[in-house]
């Protein structure tokens, strides 16, 4: 499914250059967290409408209190708009893989953060190798999860506020 | 605080975002410099060639810490994270962990970076020694010994905050010696092959080696600056207004922890400024603000269940 879908993605990249789009560019921003949520209201604690995935492009609408008013097409071209947290966004075009475009001549690494470059798995293992270092807690630290739905009851019993997510 | 993977059809909808993606691209991404420029305006002593060369290196230091992706401080963040669990072991009550990370992911969802790469994430050490450390990216590690400074969960909240706090100001990430910094952005930037050769990835292992230890000295040497620390606390503050909870709960916290504090100790004393210091930072950063109606049993109870025997 992720392959026809950079298919039509790229497809369309064609199509918009042959088009030659004049008006003024929509805003687009990238996804720069593993996954996330849209959501039907600005809140964490908003319905869910997609899950969004690292280096996905959004296009916004709107930013009000560090979220972002996005669209989304669906595929009989009508359209959704959903909120995303705004930390969870770059304007930097984020490229999963080297090969999907030619980084070093089209784009500044300013414009461009390359997903797995830099620190990464890679060094990371190299680094381990070296140091001797035991991972064995971070890995579980990183596997505590939270639902929202706990964070929903643990707010309302503690007499808690809602959430916004930062204002 | 993932959900599940995504279904088909709404995944494949958001792909379809095309045509915009292809204006933005046609259309260029705008500037991320805001680098001020008052820096050459008229200014006694300061000529403009000096001017010139201070500004040049803020932008060089504003873009290297823009360059550190969050997938690389994710990566940077559980290498600081395995060094301090090196250094001490973890406290595994299922219980009070599973507490914590509740009431920290609570509170991170309503700091101002609710997301990282991979999220918030909570343990506690076995150590009576008064210690927090917040690695980049969200691992947070607090003490059995803090815990017990605080006398609530408005009090424990306050601890994490302040944690949070650091993750969300990317504090441990400016440790880093910003001459590193440079040289980890050249080499991303000149890394687009899809694996690393032996080179590239032992220069880029030395680097991460020695950002970590930047990392990992700060936190549990030198400590950060004063003006990290205020920053940390007044983060801490708004973190625990947007919730709900008491934010002079983190006063009284300060106040346990200078009782108890020794001042030659190797913990909080060492890398931390005066509680009586910070105890002023909290109280202006709160001002008039009315306090919170008191906490209802079921908070009372919930942290005594959890934390009681910390």
């Amino acid at each position: 499914m992720q392959r026809s879908v950079r298919r039509v993605f790229c497809l369309l990249l064609v199509l918009a250059a042959a088009l030659e789009l004049s008006a003024a560019p929509p805003k687009m921003m990238s996804v720069t967290v593993e996954q996330t949520q849209a959501r039907a209201a600005p809140s964490f604690l908003g319905r869910i409408v997609a899950d969004l995935e690292y280096g996905d492009r959004v296009e916004v609408l709107e930013e009000k209190n560090s979220w972002a008013r996005i669209v989304m097409s669906g595929e009989t071209g009508d359209t959704a708009e959903a909120w995303v947290h705004m930390s969870a966004l770059t304007t930097k075009r984020v490229v999963l893989k080297a090969g999907d475009v030619d980084v070093g001549r089209t784009a500044s690494s300013a414009e461009v953060a390359l997903a797995g470059k830099g620190f990464n798995e890679q060094v990371e293992a190299e680094y381990r190798a070296q140091m001797d270092l035991d991972y064995a807690w971070v890995d579980r630290m990183e596997e505590i999860t939270v639902s929202w739905e706990e964070i929903r009851t643990f707010l309302a019993e503690g007499g808690l506020t809602a959430l916004s997510g930062g204002e | 605080m993932r959900t599940g993977r995504p279904t088909g059809g709404k995944k494949a909808a958001f792909a379809l975002l095309l045509a915009g993606a292809a204006a933005a691209l046609l259309g260029g991404c705008a500037g991320m410099e805001g680098v001020t420029s008052s820096l050459l305006s008229p200014s006694g002593g300061l000529s403009r060639a000096d001017a010139e060369a201070i500004t040049a290196t803020a932008r060089t230091v504003a873009k290297s810490l823009e360059q550190i992706s969050p997938e690389q401080e994710y990566y940077v963040g559980r290498a600081v994270g395995a060094v301090v669990l090196g250094r001490y072991p973890v406290y595994s009550d299922e219980r009070a962990t599973a507490y914590v990370n509740l009431l920290g992911q609570t509170l991170a969802a309503a700091s101002d970076r609710p997301e990282t790469f991979r999220g918030y994430h909570f343990l506690i050490l076995d150590s009576d020694e008064i210690n927090a450390f917040a690695a980049p990216g969200g691992l947070i590690f607090v003490t059995r010994g803090i815990l017990r400074c605080a006398r609530s969960e408005d009090g424990v909240a306050a601890i994490l905050a302040h944690e949070i706090a650091h993750v969300q100001e990317k504090h441990g990430l400016q440790a880093i010696k910003k001459s590193r910094l440079t040289t980890a952005v050249t080499s991303v930037a000149l890394t687009a092959a899809q694996t690393l050769g032996p080179d590239a990835l032992a220069e880029l292992t030395t680097l991460f080696d020695d950002s970590i230890r930047d990392i990992t000295s700060t936190l549990t040497n030198s400590g950060y600056s004063r003006s990290f620390e205020r920053e940390a606390d007044r983060g801490a503050v708004m973190i625990l207004q947007r919730v709900g909870y008491d934010p002079r709960a983190l006063v009284d916290v300060l106040e346990v922890m200078g009782e108890k504090l020794e001042p030659k100790g190797l913990d909080f004393a060492k890398t931390h400024p005066d509680p009586a210091q910070r105890i002023k930072v909290v109280e202006k950063a709160v001002g008039e603000a009315p306090s919170p109606p008191p906490a209802p049993a079921a908070r009372r109870e919930r942290c005594e269940a959890a934390l009681g025997g910390i």
